[in-house]
Formats: C-alpha cells, structure tokens, sequence
C-alpha cells in the first residue's frame, strides 16, 4: 500500500468524520436556530412563565417571527421579565398581547403575540403591557374544584329552586346560583 | 486430617487470588508507565507523521465497513422499538428526539467503542505482539530505534484520532437509519421529525458530551489494546491470549467509563 493510495483515504475518513459532525450540528442539534436576520428587542412581563425557556419561538398567527432571549426574575415586582428577539420584518403595534400558550401535549410553551389596534409601533427597547400567563394546572384544578364544591353546596341548600340562567328569581340566592352556573369558573 | 486438607485449600484459594490481585495491579501500573512513555515520545511521532497516517488508515478506515452498517441497523431498530411504545401514548412525533438522543449520547460513542475494540483493538494487539515474538522490537531497540516511538505511539494518536470521527459518523448514519424507518416506511411526519429533534438536542450538552466521551474511551481502547500486544508473553498462544484479553478488558472498562462519564455529565 503505497503513501498516496493511504493519504487518499485517510483524507476522505477525516472528510467524512467532518461531514458526520457538521450534519449532526447542522440538522440534528439547534445551531442553526440562530440564522432569523437583524432583530429587535422587547420585553413582557409575566406573573408566571410557567416552563418557557430562552430560544422558545415568537409566534403570530402561528408563523414563527421571533426567538425568546432571556428569561428574568424582578424582585421589585415580583414577576417574570422576558426579553423577546423580533425579526424586524415585522412591525407590531405597541398595544399587542402577549400571552404563553403550549404546543401540543408535550408541552413546548411559546409566546404567541396578537396585534392590538394602536397606531405607533413596538421599538427597540419598548414594554408589551398586554400580558396573559401561562396556564398552571393545578390552579385550573382548584379553580374547577371549588367552582364544583360551590355549586354542591348551594345545590344543597336549594333544592326547589330551578337553575335557569339570567331568569329573575326571588331572594339573592337563586340569583347568585344562575350566576355561579353560568359562570365556567376561569 | 480432614480438617488440615480443608484449611490447605482454603490457603491455596486466598493466595491465588492474591496472587492474581498483585499481577493485575502490577499490570495495571505498567500500563500506566507505557501510557506516560507513549506521551512522552508523541512529539517524534508527530514529526513522522506518515507514520500516524498509516496507522489512521489501519484502524479508522478499514473500520468504517462494520461502523457504518452497524450503525445502519441499530438506527432503524431504535426506530421501531421507538415508535412501538412511543404510538401508545400518542407521542409518536417524538420518534426524532428518541432515535437522535439516545444515539448521539450513548450508544454513538459506546457501540463505536464496543466494535472499535473488537475490530482495530485485536488487530493493534495482535501485531504488536507479532512483533515482540519476531523479535522485532528488539532489533529495533539494538538499532537505538524506539520501538514505543515508532510503534507504540502512532498506534495511539492514530486511535485517539479516529474514535470521535468513527463515533460522529455511527450518530449521523443511525440518524439517517432511522429517519428512513420512521418517515417513508412508518409514515410520521418528515417536518415533525426533524422539528422535534432539533428542538430537543442541544449541540453543547448532547453533541460535545458525545464527543467528549468517545475521545476517552478511545484513549482508554487504544491505550489497553497496545499495552496487551506489548506486554504479551512472545508465543502463539501469548499473543492470542492477548487478543483475547484486550476484547474483554475494553468492553468491561468502556461501559464503566461510560458510566461515570454519564454520571459526572447528567449532574453538571
């Protein structure tokens, strides 16, 4: 086996080895989750963030316009301050929500942003105001949990009285009863 | 009388097993001394590096054939088990992230290693302890030729080379495995696959632990196969004794490391 022959091959494993590790980082890992353009930075503030992690997407009407950069903890206010990377294709007015949502049951949170009607936009820097949380299951638990043990209780303390929804009844009960059924308790 | 047999048994026993303990630690120690005598002369090794492309080709590319198929199959077995239980629980978009975790963290590195020691491990031993029978590196030592210079030492920069390269290409191409399995043959979704995976594999945690692991248990196959091929007793049965040993003795070390590399790596 003469040098040239082994340097060939040689040359072509190493090639490959590079190959194989540009693969894995390129499409297996997130390196390439960098390449969104020039962005613009803005924060939100939240009083739960629930399992958002920096790198999360931005979504609007489900397209991906932006990456979450940083997630941070204000102990004056006590709440969550997420620094939110835009593209800067995308203008968005300064009255828009910003509320986390999860994605499918796995639980991939993201922030998803809806447009409000304000006429001047979000810059570099500025503050989403419009916020929404992100949804903790066990409050929604104990909020079903006592909206049901509330509507047992006055089930049982009324039992001729008939649950229609907004009919003028007599005494308060009733009246809070309809209310309390009609009311999902979110 | 009976009694004296028992007790000269029993003797007999402990002290074989004695015996055997001091022999390996003994071992032990002088792998260690050929480990440091083997970094100590890299750098003329290095200045001779046709010698280090050489060996690369011998242990690096004539792997590839039995890297590249094994890697082939274990992929799209991981495919299916993966997608078989994943279905149950409705997840089964989750195949990518299952195929590419447990191949990119463990078994990449630790099968790579597994088949680098039975393929390059035994042929390294073997000719190195062709070579002290033949009396070869003796001549080469009368010829004040360093024989772990020579030898010894490309050998091992040419195996500490060619792991994480063989161990990249084992991810990649079980990826791809089970890509194949998973998209035309079962039928998920080509975006959420790939989605998923990116997602959840981090280059810097996952990949670079990957990496991390199989330059170690390249030192540690190749530094155990050349110290059996030249600590080999200079008979037919040694070197094919040694062959054996080096089988043995890297799996046994590379699933140990594999654990206290995984241990120190899910903690940090």
């Amino acid at each position: 086996m003469d040098r040239t022959t082994i340097d060939l091959w040689v040359g072509v494993f190493v090639a490959l080895g590079m190959a194989a590790l540009l693969g894995l980082a390129m499409k297996v890992g997130n390196l390439t989750s960098a390449n969104i353009g020039p962005t613009y930075s803005v924060s939100a503030a939240f009083e739960n963030v629930g399992s958002l992690k920096p790198h999360a997407p931005v979504k609007s009407a489900g397209v991906v316009v932006g990456r979450v950069d940083s997630i941070n903890f204000d102990g004056s206010k006590f709440e969550a301050v997420v620094k939110i990377n835009i593209d800067q294709r995308y203008a968005f007015p300064k009255d828009t929500f910003a509320n986390i949502y999860t994605a499918g049951l796995l639980g991939e949170q993201y922030i998803g942003l809806e447009a409000g009607g304000d006429e001047d936009n979000l810059k570099n820097g500025d503050k989403i105001t419009q916020t929404q949380d992100a949804i903790v299951l066990e409050k929604m638990i104990s909020q079903f949990l006592f909206s049901k043990a509330s509507e047992t209780k006055s089930d049982s303390k009324e039992p001729e009285v008939k649950p229609v929804a907004g009919a003028k009844a007599s005494g308060g009960k009733a009246a809070t009863k309809a209310v309390e059924l009609g009311d999902p308790g979110f | 009388m009976t009694k004296s047999t028992l007790l000269i048994a029993v003797t007999r026993m402990l002290r074989g097993l004695g015996s055997r303990m001091i022999d390996r630690i003994w071992r032990l120690g002088a792998g260690a001394r050929l480990f440091f005598l083997t970094i100590f002369y890299s750098g003329e090794s290095f200045r001779r590096f046709h010698l280090i492309l050489r060996e690369i080709y011998f242990t690096g590319v004539m792997s590839l054939l039995i890297i590249i198929v094994s890697a082939f199959f274990v992929g799209m077995v991981l495919a299916l088990q993966g997608y078989n239980t994943l279905q149950k629980y409705g997840s089964s978009e989750a195949i990518g992230v299952l195929v590419a975790l447990s191949l990119v963290r463990e078994l990449g590195p630790v099968v790579t290693a597994l088949l680098f020691a039975g393929r390059a491990g035994t042929a390294i031993t073997a000719e190195i302890g062709l070579m002290k029978t033949t009396e070869q590196l003796s001549a080469m030592e009368i010829m004040a030729v360093s024989p772990i210079a020579r030898v010894v030492a490309p050998r091992f920069w040419a195996g500490v080379i060619s792991m994480p390269i063989l161990a990249a290409l084992f991810s990649m191409v079980g990826i791809l495995g089970g890509y194949l399995v998973a998209v035309p043959l079962i039928g998920v979704d080509d975006g959420a696959f790939w989605s998923q995976m990116q997602a959840n594999v981090d280059f810097r945690v996952d990949i670079v632990d990957g990496l991390i692991k199989s330059l170690v248990f390249g030192v540690a196959c190749t530094m155990i196969a050349l110290f059996e091929g030249f600590d080999a007793p200079p008979t037919a049965e040694g070197v094919s004794r040694a062959t054996t040993r080096t089988v043995v003795i890297s799996s046994l070390t590379v699933l140990g490391l594999d654990f206290i590399l995984t241990s120190f790596m899910l903690v940090v």
